[in-house]
């Protein structure tokens, strides 16, 4: 199998930080916010691989870390510390060591992202096809009706209608709006996409429907996916391996079936039993 | 040039020497970097900002005894704007003149209109800029906008020109064309007409940008590439002047059929057209004077 992701000894501190934080913080420590500096250690020691095709969940509870790691891996902020490796075909990118532009093109080229919120990942105040259009012209496809026509398959991929191509996002329903952000995530065949708790806060059915979607995509595109979710369910469903997380450190890895039939630290033991 | 003039006691020029040599400085640098906007310290004058001060500070800046000035508004010379800017420029900056005359200027500060006459490579034209940032439309924080023309990020401004299609079937920009200069930055050309676009590409003369409220010059320097955004399968294309029946209009007044017309509707409500250009105009007028033969 290929390696798509490498992540070694990630971390992201708000604030000064001092030679404490990292002793004085996480599981064992029962909070993230080192008593001394007043800094929030948001992750710590991070590390995990990636491979093609494959789908890795991160779980663990709200303020965990777990949404700083997609959102360090998609650029969205810059972490403290420790590395990446993005490996495309015959290339390899250290992720964190690119500049601005280098970074912007991977991300506009070679990754997708879906946010929880749909205001994050979706311009609300262009159409549905403009969002697509988006970013297939940052990708630099300046063909009118290629762009069109590409739009179009990807939202009839997303059974988003098609006659709804030209309308505003804000006037979608949730589930529709994450459908559009999932066809605008895969506009550019990324080999790696980022799910940032894509089902929160949508009815059981639109949930399901949007997880076979995700499912169909992984199956058909080979794409390699990080899914950050604190729905067991959806870590059951959809991914193979998983990490869980508490308090920005990674308390368990492994197999998604191990880890929730064998949980082995005492968290993902209370977890996953609050969830059966 | 230092000399403080004895009929006005103003400096030649309106400004001090140290302002101008900044916006000289800025010149320079706009010069240097095609299309980028270059910040400058634009100085109080004496008329409202967006009535053209940052196209008279680069003027006065740049103005000599020996240059020919001409001013114009929409395309004419004649208009109130333009009157007031001469006038203005003949009183701070005594010996120079002033023509009406695209062949004979060396200096055009102009609004809304590129002469329809070729400008020559010892012309520089001044052009007034209301809003000098092409992305002002898809982005309000100007630091990031500084980054997206840093990293030559222009996917939002296309966006709009998809969005456009979508709705009417063609991009209906009809003036602030976002231009692209040199393969990198894109540029608000200020409010001239499509019409007026291709003629920035690759142009023998000079073409300055002065935006005195947005503090801000840039420039085209000559015989460089502008190129207009669009697709690669909608092109862009200028004005066509079609009448119903799909006959270029003509000018009302000499005749003209290949130059940007005005729109206007005549005492009786008949809709006429003329050409913007006034200079333009009167000179085709004379050369059908000449060659029918009676004195001009």
């Amino acid at each position: 199998m290929n390696k798509i992701l490498e992540v070694r000894g990630m971390s992201k501190i708000y604030g000064p930080g001092c030679p404490l934080c990292i002793e004085s913080t996480g599981p064992e420590a029962d909070t993230n916010l080192c008593p001394h500096c007043g800094s929030v250690v948001a992750i710590h020691d991070v590390s995990f691989d990636l491979f093609e095709g494959e789908i890795l969940g991160v779980m663990g509870e709200s303020g965990s870390g777990k949404s700083t790691v997609v959102k360090s891996l998609y650029f969205d902020q810059a972490p403290s510390g420790g590395e990446a490796i993005f490996y495309d075909r015959d290339k390899q990118y250290a992720l964190f060591s690119l500049n601005a532009a280098q970074q912007r093109w991977l991300r506009n080229h070679r990754f997708g992202m879906v946010y929880q919120n749909p205001h994050l990942g979706l311009n609300f105040n262009i159409s549905a096809g403009g969002n697509i259009a988006e970013r297939l012209l940052m990708s630099d496809l300046m063909d009118y009706g290629a762009i069109r026509e590409r739009a179009k398959t990807l939202l009839a991929r997303t059974e988003v209608l098609l006659a709804r191509i030209d309308d505003l996002p804000k006037h979608f329903s949730g589930g529709m709006q994450q459908r559009v952000q999932i066809a605008k995530a895969l506009a550019t065949q990324p080999p790696l996409l980022f799910l940032d708790e894509v089902t929160t806060g949508l009815d059981l059915s639109v949930q399901a429907r949007i997880l076979d979607l995700i499912l169909e995509i992984q199956q058909e595109l080979k794409t390699a996916m990080v899914v950050v979710t604190h729905d067991l369910g959806v870590i059951r469903l959809l991914t193979g391996r998983a990490i869980v997380m508490k308090y920005g450190r990674v308390i368990e890895a492994g197999l998604t079936d191990q880890i929730l039939e064998d949980p082995q630290h005492a968290y993902t033991q209370r977890l996953v039993a609050s969830a059966l | 040039m230092n000399a403080v003039s004895r009929s006005n006691a103003y400096n030649f020029g309106f400004l001090d020497e140290y302002a101008k040599k900044e916006v000289r400085r800025a010149i320079l640098k706009a010069i240097a970097i095609p299309g980028y906007q270059v910040p400058y310290a634009s100085r109080e004058m004496p008329m409202g900002r967006g009535f053209g001060t940052g196209g008279l500070q680069l003027t006065l800046s740049l103005i000599g005894p020996n240059d020919v000035l001409k001013v114009i508004d929409q395309g004419s010379d004649d208009s109130v704007n333009a009157v007031n800017l001469r006038r203005f420029i003949e009183m701070t900056c005594p010996g120079v003149s002033t023509t009406t005359k695209t062949a004979e200027c060396t200096l055009i500060q102009s609004r809304h209109r590129i002469p329809e006459r070729p400008l020559t490579s010892k012309q520089i034209i001044v052009l007034q800029v209301p809003y000098p940032d092409p992305l002002v439309v898809v982005e309000p924080s100007e630091d990031k906008r500084k980054t997206m023309h840093g990293e030559a990020d222009y996917s939002r401004l296309l966006v709009k020109l998809y969005e456009d299609i979508v709705k009417f079937d063609e991009i209906t920009i009809s003036h602030r064309y976002p231009t692209r200069i040199n393969d990198h930055y894109v540029i608000d050309p200020s409010p001239i007409p499509r019409w007026d676009v291709p003629k920035l590409h690759a142009s023998a003369a000079l073409i300055l940008f002065g935006a005195g409220r947005e503090k801000k010059i840039y420039a085209v320097p000559p015989h460089t590439k502008a190129e207009p955004l669009a697709f690669s399968d909608v092109p862009f294309r200028v004005e066509d002047f079609r009448d119903e029946q799909g006959r270029r209009r003509a000018c009302a007044r000499c005749g003209c059929t290949d130059s940007f017309l005005d729109e206007f509707v005549t005492d009786s409500g008949i809709k006429t057209y003329q050409c913007s250009d006034s200079d333009w105009c009167n000179e085709k007028m004379a050369l059908a004077r000449q060659t029918e033969g009676k004195p001009a």
